[in-house]
């Protein structure tokens, strides 16, 4: 019985965020999840959910419930490995991938994240590569992300490097598109669009308060 | 019918094999495919996990610029080897043109770049093309090299079939399985073809990862397989190169050569190995499994 902590487990209404389940539901087709009968076929059917800490059913639970803080930190959709099975046999039609994007996407605005987890740095490099050059270079993202993650793990790939350098496959060339500007002026149109959006919601939000 | 090739990143550098491959049975076929001018990242896994409106606003850019290149004639492919790419620029489109809300920043931020978008540029996966676009009877007839004793494990992974099922069916996908049957090979009968092999979760979260590949690994050396064949760059990495780690990991020894279903279509028509990038696997094929056809008819038989 030493290990059994039960009552870890336990939230109190006060902990919950009633805005969370809107939250995520305002992804195209998100209001879906409202309709989850908990039948854990997504569960069944993951080929992650046996290294999960919370199961997919567990989460569209916990999203409904609003248990923000638990759900955005949690291993689960990090592990997600968007494979899509869940999405393609709920009998809901829940598209259960693309919220495990969502809350991914909510937990690195918000900063939340488990910090030394290797897969949000991975999107992370990732996504400030592809923003810069329209295209992603993999040798340097491999040995970006081997550096923030855990240095020592160069010398235990080192065989492996060595083998994709000997047929070929490593290169730590820059890649680029040719006409940048055009995925800048992109961009830019998106984080202004943005922008605008938070400044509005963020008026509508005082307003409900008052 | 115009195809436009979309190589994607990993196409340029860990699976230039592919790339290689590729354009070796293409034009052995007699089927011409420019590159994509200009072309960026689809947007894939990585990104959508930060922001899905720049996502699609990156597979906008790679849709327009097919549709400019292809004159704006309406029948016109982009053609992605990688499942990734393939799935990222299937959503992108899909999602576009859906929801109205997507289509009008999509737009905009494509205006903003004075580019356009337009409905009818077509996405397809290069396996939809080459078994759907051509008769396998003519495929069979270019067949010049007999590969005896090949026993071919056909795999899928996710991102072909899921969640869009546009040109196979989606719990027991075939495409791959009647090419090399056309192609005079023997292909083993293997639940786990559309299993996830692990995705990036091989190199983050080894121990999970690579224990998804094995699994494939050791389920179609069970089934008899001595070849596996893929069509994705990052499923073929995870089955291949992983395998000298994977046998240390699980203490077993994992030995089978994973090509791209290009390799071994362009090894049975006769294309030489070093032109379809054989040379870069980590578990070669080995020497000797070549021998001629006696003609396309009795390879059929
Ligand atoms: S499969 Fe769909 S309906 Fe069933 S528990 Fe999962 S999300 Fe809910
Ligand atoms: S998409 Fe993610 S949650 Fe759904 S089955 Fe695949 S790994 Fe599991």
């Amino acid at each position: 019985m030493d290990n059994w902590r039960g009552w870890d487990k336990i939230s109190y209404q006060s902990d919950l965020d009633p805005r969370f389940a809107e939250e995520i539901a305002s992804i195209p087709g998100g209001d879906k999840l409202f309709a989850c009968i908990q039948c854990g076929t997504c569960s069944g059917m993951c080929p992650l959910s046996s290294y999960m800490d919370v199961t997919p059913r567990q989460i569209i639970a916990m999203i409904r419930a609003g248990f923000k803080g638990d759900v955005l930190s949690s291993y689960t959709t990090w592990l997600c490995a968007s494979c899509y099975t869940c999405s393609v046999e709920c009998p809901k039609q829940i598209k259960i991938t693309d919220i495990m994007y969502a809350a991914k996407r909510l937990a690195i605005r918000e900063g939340v994240y488990p910090k030394k987890f290797p897969i949000p740095v991975l999107a992370s490099e990732f996504f400030s590569a592809v923003e810069k050059n329209g295209r992603s270079s993999e040798g340097r993202l491999i040995m970006k992300f081997v550096m923030k993650t855990n240095p020592l793990n160069m010398f235990k790939q080192a065989g492996l490097g060595l083998k994709l350098f000997r047929t070929g496959r490593f290169s730590i060339k820059r890649e680029s598109v040719e006409r940048v500007g055009e995925l800048n002026s992109m961009m830019k149109f998106l984080e202004m669009e943005h922008m605008i959006k938070k400044a509005s919601d963020a008026v509508g939000v005082k307003e409900d308060h008052k | 019918m115009k195809y436009l090739y979309y190589p994607g990143c990993s196409l340029k550098s860990t699976g230039r094999a592919y790339e290689e491959s590729a354009l070796a049975v293409t034009e052995a076929l007699g089927m011409r495919m420019d590159e994509l001018e200009d072309w960026n990242c689809c947007g894939a896994t990585n990104y959508m996990s930060i922001s899905e409106l720049k996502s699609f606003a990156l597979s906008g850019r790679n849709l327009s610029l097919a549709n400019r290149q292809a004159n704006n004639t309406e029948s016109v492919s982009l053609v992605a080897p990688c499942a990734a790419c393939y799935l990222g620029l299937t959503k992108a489109k899909r999602y576009i043109e859906e929801y109205p809300e997507i289509r009008s920043k999509v737009d905009g931020a494509l205006n903003a770049a004075g580019l356009e978008y337009r409905d009818h540029v077509r996405v397809r996966h290069l396996l939809d093309v080459l078994v759907n676009d051509f008769d396998q009877r003519s495929i069979t007839e270019r067949v010049k090299v007999k590969l005896a004793g090949m026993k071919v494990a056909c795999y899928y992974g996710c991102q072909i079939v899921r969640p869009y099922s546009e040109f196979d069916d989606q719990h027991n996908p075939t495409s791959m399985e009647r090419l090399f049957k056309s192609l005079g090979m023997d292909v083993v009968d293997w639940p786990l073809k559309t299993r996830c092999c692990g995705g990036t979760l091989t190199g983050t979260v080894s121990e999970v990862g690579q224990r998804l590949s094995y699994i494939l690994l050791r389920e179609a050396t069970r089934r008899g397989a001595n070849v596996i064949v893929t069509a994705c760059p990052l499923c073929q990495f995870n089955l291949e190169c992983y395998q000298s780690e994977m046998s240390k990991r699980f203490n077993d020894s994992v030995h089978i050569p994973v090509t791209y279903f290009t390799q071994l279509m362009g090894l049975a028509l006769g294309i030489p190995r070093k032109k379809l990038g054989l040379h870069r696997l980590f578990v070669p094929i080995p020497d000797g499994v070549e021998s001629p056809a006696a003609g396309g008819a009795h390879v059929l038989a």
